[in-house]
């Protein structure tokens, strides 16, 4: 076994882990939403990206190009109309609606699309692999993790640089003041879910190329993007990132061992971390 | 001509408890008043009420004789009405110059207030505008907020409990800018605990207690002893 080549492809594997999470981690920070149908949005997002891809028969990155717009106006509605309504002092209704949802979500996509397992195909780029070190790293595994760290740079730039994350930021610390301020957090909050859906579609895009799915393929998805948030920290992106790198890691080192414990080695790492770093490893100063 | 604000039987409460039970007060172009009363006698329930925090009947306040009393925060601080909360309330993911520009949410076409001027009518403020907010003083955190409320450019500012917490001198400063503010066209209207800041800087004073006004005149006019008796209530006038 090359310990190097099973380092590099788990790294490159947390960039997947992470673009499942950094979506989660955008929404939970700005309005302490846990959303349990965050895995099937991103597989809600993957059907989409395919039909988009059949019907129009599009290349699958410009297909996610138009997906992502429709899923910003899916998160904006879903979250304006139905979450916000949940949201409060009581932790238990967003957890109940949004468990629900994935319900529905995986019930209607098994009406729409029937239980095949389906995948977005890019053809050679699919195979093609690059020379790194005497290594040959697969290029699309170099493609998402490139995603992966763009999304957070990008995030980071939106939530620290501009007007609206200033926005962000403030609806986050306070509701009330925020709203005495002329900010509308009900609008606020609609915004951060539906950028978080376009994060969800990028995620869909490299999930779909990537490996099978199926319209129940949603759950494992939230538990390894809800890892990630947790292993790096409630509320920090690049802990994220970090959290889907360890993951990543234990799992391509758990396989490396015996194929048979790549999941449970990620879970068992997942436990390390809340047993010895209770609150991640990058968390947020407040709160 | 209408009032500036003009509340009407205002009635409030906190879930089941009624906090004030049918207050009246009027606020006139360039005035300055003051709402003054011991903890609890409904005073912030006052200002929450106006800028929208708290919902109450339309009718129950009026803006230039329009109904206002049901719109939320977002809609009265649009239509010039801006409150500095009690306790300041500063953002503290956000730095100085960050909290001040979140006031820019409301913002007002017409007005005098940029960053430069209150940065002008604060120089302390521009030193300190990388820092995190929750870095400063007490009073340095008073000036912001009430920066952040200007930002704005309110046709009214409500003021709630500003020198709270804050050494007399500390005070002094922070109402020195008064004038400066009132100068730019603004109305206030200041809650204080404070009876001789109050009387000080209002043209008119309200007295409450226990959710009602106990007793209102101009500061020239008011005898102390009825201050003092609309303060505290009748039972206390007797030992003063």
């Amino acid at each position: 076994m090359n310990w190097f080549d099973t380092l590099l492809q788990g790294i490159l594997l947390g960039g997947l882990y992470a673009l499942f999470a950094a979506g989660l981690s955008l929404v939970f920070g700005i309005m302490r939403l846990v959303n349990l149908a965050h895995g099937d949005l991103i597989v809600l997002a993957a059907f989409l990206i395919l039909l988009i891809v059949s019907s129009l028969g599009l290349d699958p990155f410009l297909a996610a190009l138009l997906a992502a717009p429709l899923m910003f106006g899916l998160g904006w509605l879903m979250q304006y109309h139905l979450l916000n309504r949940t949201l409060g002092k009581d932790v238990l209704p967003p957890l109940l609606v949004t468990f629900g949802l994935s319900i529905v979500i995986q019930n209607g996509l098994l009406e729409a699309f029937t239980a095949d397992s389906r995948r977005i195909s890019v053809g050679a780029l699919e195979t093609a692999s690059v020379q790194m070190g005497g290594i040959n790293v697969g290029l699309m595994p170099l493609v998402t993790f490139g995603s992966a760290v763009f999304v957070i740079v990008a995030l980071n730039y939106l939530i620290y640089r501009t007007a609206l994350g200033r926005a962000f930021r403030a609806t986050s610390d306070d509701v009330i003041t925020a709203s005495l301020m002329g900010i509308r957090p009900n609008s606020i909050f609609a915004i951060a879910t539906g950028l978080a859906m376009m994060v969800v579609t990028i995620a869909a895009l490299y999930l779909g190329i990537r490996a099978n799915f199926d319209p129940t393929a949603g759950p494992a998805r939230l538990i390894y993007a809800f890892e990630a948030v947790i292993i790096g920290g409630l509320g920090s992106l690049w802990g994220t990132l970090a959290g889907g790198v360890i993951l990543g890691i234990a799992q391509t080192v758990g396989a490396a061992i015996n194929p048979e414990w790549q999941i449970l080695a990620g879970h068992i790492a997942f436990l390390l971390v809340l047993l010895f770093r209770p609150r991640g490893l990058f968390p947020r100063a407040l709160d | 001509m209408a009032s500036l604000i003009e509340t009407c039987g205002l009635t409030a409460f906190y879930g089941d408890f009624q906090a004030i039970f049918g207050v009246d007060i009027r606020l006139d172009a360039g005035e300055t008043i003051a709402v003054i009363g011991a903890n609890g006698a409904g005073k912030s329930t006052l200002m929450r009420s106006i800028a929208g925090v708290i919902a109450n009947r339309p009718e129950m306040i009026l803006h230039h004789g329009e109904p206002v009393g049901a719109l939320g925060a977002p809609d009265i601080v649009r239509r010039g009405i801006a409150l500095v909360p009690e306790g300041r309330k500063l953002f503290p993911s956000l730095t100085v110059e960050e909290n001040l520009q979140i006031g820019n949410y409301g913002r007002r076409e017409a007005g005098p207030w940029t960053l430069e001027s209150i940065y002008s009518l604060f120089p302390i403020l521009k030193e300190r505008r990388r820092n995190p907010a929750t870095a400063l003083s007490g009073g340095q955190q008073q000036m912001v907020a009430i920066g952040r409320a200007l930002m704005s450019n309110p046709e009214i500012l409500l003021c709630d409990e500003l020198s709270l917490g804050l050494a007399p001198v500390v005070i002094k400063d922070i109402y020195a800018a008064f004038s400066r503010i009132r100068a730019s066209g603004a109305a206030l209207i200041i809650v204080e605990q404070d009876i001789a800041q109050a009387l000080k800087v209002a043209d008119r004073i309200y007295c409450m207690m226990e959710g009602r006004i106990t007793l209102t005149g101009r500061p020239a006019e008011l005898d102390r002893a009825d201050i003092h008796a609309a303060y505290f209530g009748a039972e206390t006038h007797e030992l003063v």
